[in-house]
């Protein structure tokens, strides 16, 4: 018996096992929000999946400090990055010259860095070529003699050690204001003349489209920006093969493979998992029978999914503010002086900017749906505590003592008399927080929660208008059906002796 | 039925009631009169306990009025404001009947208690289902009435009732208040600035000026025998300068 026993047990104990072992890992490879680096991680993701990882790409985080916080808290894996930025952006004020130096200070951060994919993305200086040889401007210290250029640079450009400041400084250029713009937007400047000069990736397809001139960089200023792969130290414990398969990328990445692949989705709008797995077969990384891995999305699948997330971060956020704006609005109106503080709290919330808002719930929530959710529930609070306060204050004072005077006790009360009465003014608190709502989630797509922001912010670094719309106009379709339910829920939820008109 | 001792209240520095002692006798109406502003409306609120009084007593059938009895001690009060204060979300029906419901009364004993109303008040039996906006001023009153007396309390506390009505529907509701007044034997308390309907309506008449009692009495007791030159002031005002 006591066998027998043991003897299921010990199988237990090896299924459970086996079962564990078959698990496949689950792999997060990122991407910041430009194309190269969401090409790179399409790549990535393709790869881990070959090598029997279940890999879903977490694209479009919005800027270096972003990526390398998910990196090093364990919200992505892997992703690629660059030498240069690592030394400026990652680990500053740090004397790190040789490779062996730069890979030993992110093992103490318990991140790995693979040896250089083979190409570089250097920053430079880009102009107009004809008004650079009307000028003949062809080295960043030509920039000199002509104070009156203008210069319109990315925003992590303009601040970052390795970008303008540096330069000026470096140089000693005269130039004293630079305008922050996003890329895509710097190179219709750059054709309307409203900007003279721009910052470039040496691998940007546009650099040809827009027929610029590239200034040498002749008092080296710009570090080199090899491409590496960042992954987790522990993703080698975790999934070796995975780890295999990604560093199967060293050395093979020419330059002019990258200006081809980067042209490949900004010139002939290919997708980017397109444009990866097109690369991999070349390089024999991906088999005929791996083709299944290579999964593109659909415009229909795209808004479903897209509409789906966008529906959850609203609602979810808008639920979460009634929960606790209702009580407080509530609160307000029984208790003055706390309802001073209350409102006064909400109403400050209320200014800070979204996006600000959104980066300081970074650090405390990472990234994905859960800062947007905060940050639209935040947004929620005011007008259903503003609200809620109106309507309940708004009662005339007859009403409140008559339903006083019946006996009965405050709690029924608020709920059989007061509630009901302003049912009205608290809905339409709760109709302007969906509103927004809805309008505010598309900040999601700029760290990574989903929703229609994901096409809207990957249009804007694309500079693709049509992309941009389809996520814009699904938005505001979504506001308008928001808006439409709550004025049918009206005539639920505000009681038929509100809404009718008096006998004449 | 009522006893008020020392019972004084100042809003924001100003004496909205100076310290005063008022018995509301059983089975009478007792009229508060007197100009705006005169602590009128104040006195009934103390008596009901919306208003605390700063200091003094108020003791309701030899029971002190606390404000931890005060909620229960309502329920066998009954209220009537000016406009009628019928609650916009309710039907007439729902407004008297609110009480009832809480308190977890049988459907049969409520429809048996509201069709006794309906006699009572002379209130149009189609009107249960309106909705206060779809009532006229008489008839919100009636309403309100009702509500005031479903759970048959051994007082009733009216603030102004008649004060938004047209001349010919108010003396109509002087009439029927009059009756049912006689008619239920109740213990009344009403506001009015109107010497007509106090007199009309009131057994006893108390009369107030800047949060003081000038005089208590009969109609006739204030005409004969006033107790300072006001009285006969607020009463010769009242008739007008025809009479």
């Amino acid at each position: 018996m006591r066998h027998c026993t043991i003897a299921i047990l010990v199988g237990l104990g090896l299924w459970a096992g086996n079962a564990h072992a078959q698990q496949p890992p689950q792999v997060r490879p990122g991407s910041k929000a430009f194309t190269e680096s969401g090409i790179l991680g399409e790549m990535l993701t393709l790869l881990a999946r070959i090598a029997g990882a279940n890999a879903t790409h977490r694209a479009s985080l919005s800027g270096t400090q972003i990526a390398w916080g998910a990196l090093v808290k364990g919200e992505i894996d892997c992703y690629v990055d660059y030498t240069g930025t690592i030394r400026k952006e990652m680990l500053p004020g740090r004397d790190l010259p040789t490779e062996d130096a730069l890979r030993n200070a992110l093992a103490e951060q318990g991140i790995r860095m693979s040896r250089p994919l083979g190409f570089a993305n250097t920053y430079a200086i880009g102009m107009k070529k004809d008004k650079a040889d009307r000028l003949g401007i062809r080295k960043v210290s030509d920039l000199k003699k002509h104070p009156e250029l203008k210069f319109g640079f990315t925003a992590e450009f303009l601040d970052r050690a390795d970008g303008w400041p540096g330069l000026r400084a470096h140089y000693q250029l005269p130039q004293t204001s630079a305008r922050g713009m996003e890329h895509a937007l710097a190179y219709e400047s750059l054709e309307t003349g409203s900007i003279d000069a721009t910052d470039l990736y040496s691998t940007d397809a546009k650099i040809r489209t827009h027929d610029l001139q590239v200034l040498t960089d002749d008092l080296h200023y710009f570090p080199n920006y090899d491409a590496v792969l960042l992954y987790r130290a522990d993703l080698e414990q975790r999934a070796p093969q995975v780890v295999t398969a990604l560093r199967q990328l060293e050395g093979r990445i020419s330059e002019r493979d990258m200006v081809e692949l980067n042209s490949r989705v900004e010139l002939d709008k290919a997708p980017e998992v397109q444009a990866a797995a097109d690369f991999l077969r070349k390089l024999g990384l991906l088999r005929p029978e791996d083709q299944m891995y290579v999964r593109i999305e659909g415009p229909a699948a795209r808004l479903w999914r897209l509409t789906e997330q966008h529906l959850f971060l609203s609602a979810v956020s808008l639920l979460a503010a009634i929960v606790v704006a209702l009580p407080l609005g509530i609160l307000s109106a029984y208790r003055p002086a706390v309802g001073q503080v209350i409102l006064g709290t909400a109403g400050v919330l209320q200014t800070i900017p979204s996006i600000a808002l959104l980066v300081f719930m970074i650090p405390f929530l990472g990234i994905g749906p859960a800062p947007a959710i905060a940050a639209l529930f935040l947004y929620s609070i005011l007008p259903i505590v503003r609200n809620t306060h109106a309507g309940l204050t708004d009662i005339p004072l007859p009403l409140r003592e008559s339903a006083e005077a019946l006996g009965l006790p405050g709690f029924a009360r608020l709920w059989r008399i007061e509630l009901p009465m302003a049912a009205r003014t608290i809905l339409a608190g709760i109709k302007t927080a969906a509103v927004i709502n809805v309008g505010t989630a598309t900040l999601g797509g700029f760290i990574g929660a989903g929703g229609y922001g994901e096409l809207i912010f990957t249009g804007l670094y694309k500079d693709d208008k049509a992309l941009i719309l389809q996520g814009a106009i699904p938005t505001a379709l979504l506001a308008l059906l928001v808006q439409g339910v709550f004025e049918l829920a009206e005539r639920w939820l505000v009681p038929l002796g509100l809404r009718l008109k008096p006998a004449a | 039925m009522l006893e008020l001792t020392g019972v004084c209240k100042t809003y924001r520095g100003q004496a909205a009631l100076q310290p005063t002692d008022l018995t509301v006798l059983a089975g009478k109406t007792t009229v508060l009169l007197g100009p705006s502003g005169c602590g009128k409306s104040t006195l009934l609120r103390v008596m009901i306990g919306l208003v605390r009084p700063d200091r003094g007593a108020v003791s309701f059938r030899d029971t002190p009025v606390t404000p931890e009895n005060a909620r229960e001690l309502r329920q066998r009060m009954g209220y009537v404001v000016q406009d009628g204060g019928l609650f916009p979300h309710l039907t007439a029906e729902g407004n008297v009947t609110l009480m009832a419901r809480w308190l977890g009364w049988e459907q049969t004993r409520i429809k048996a208690r509201l069709s006794e109303l309906t006699e009572l008040t002379q209130f149009p039996a189609d009107g249960l289902a309106r909705y206060p906006v779809q009532l006229s001023g008489g008839q919100k009153q009636r309403v309100s009435l009702m509500r005031a007396l479903l759970l048959d309390p051994d007082l009733i506390l009216l603030d102004e009732p008649l004060g938004a009505l047209d001349p010919l529907i108010r003396s109509d509701l002087q009439a029927d208040l009059r009756r049912i007044f006689r008619a239920l034997g109740k213990t009344v308390v009403l506001v009015t600035h109107d010497l007509g309907e106090a007199g009309y309506l009131g057994d006893r008449l108390v009369l107030l000026r800047a949060g003081r009692i000038v005089q208590q009495g009969t109609l006739t007791d204030l005409v004969q025998q006033p107790a300072e030159p006001f009285v006969t002031q607020f009463i010769n005002a009242q008739r007008g300068p025809a009479l």
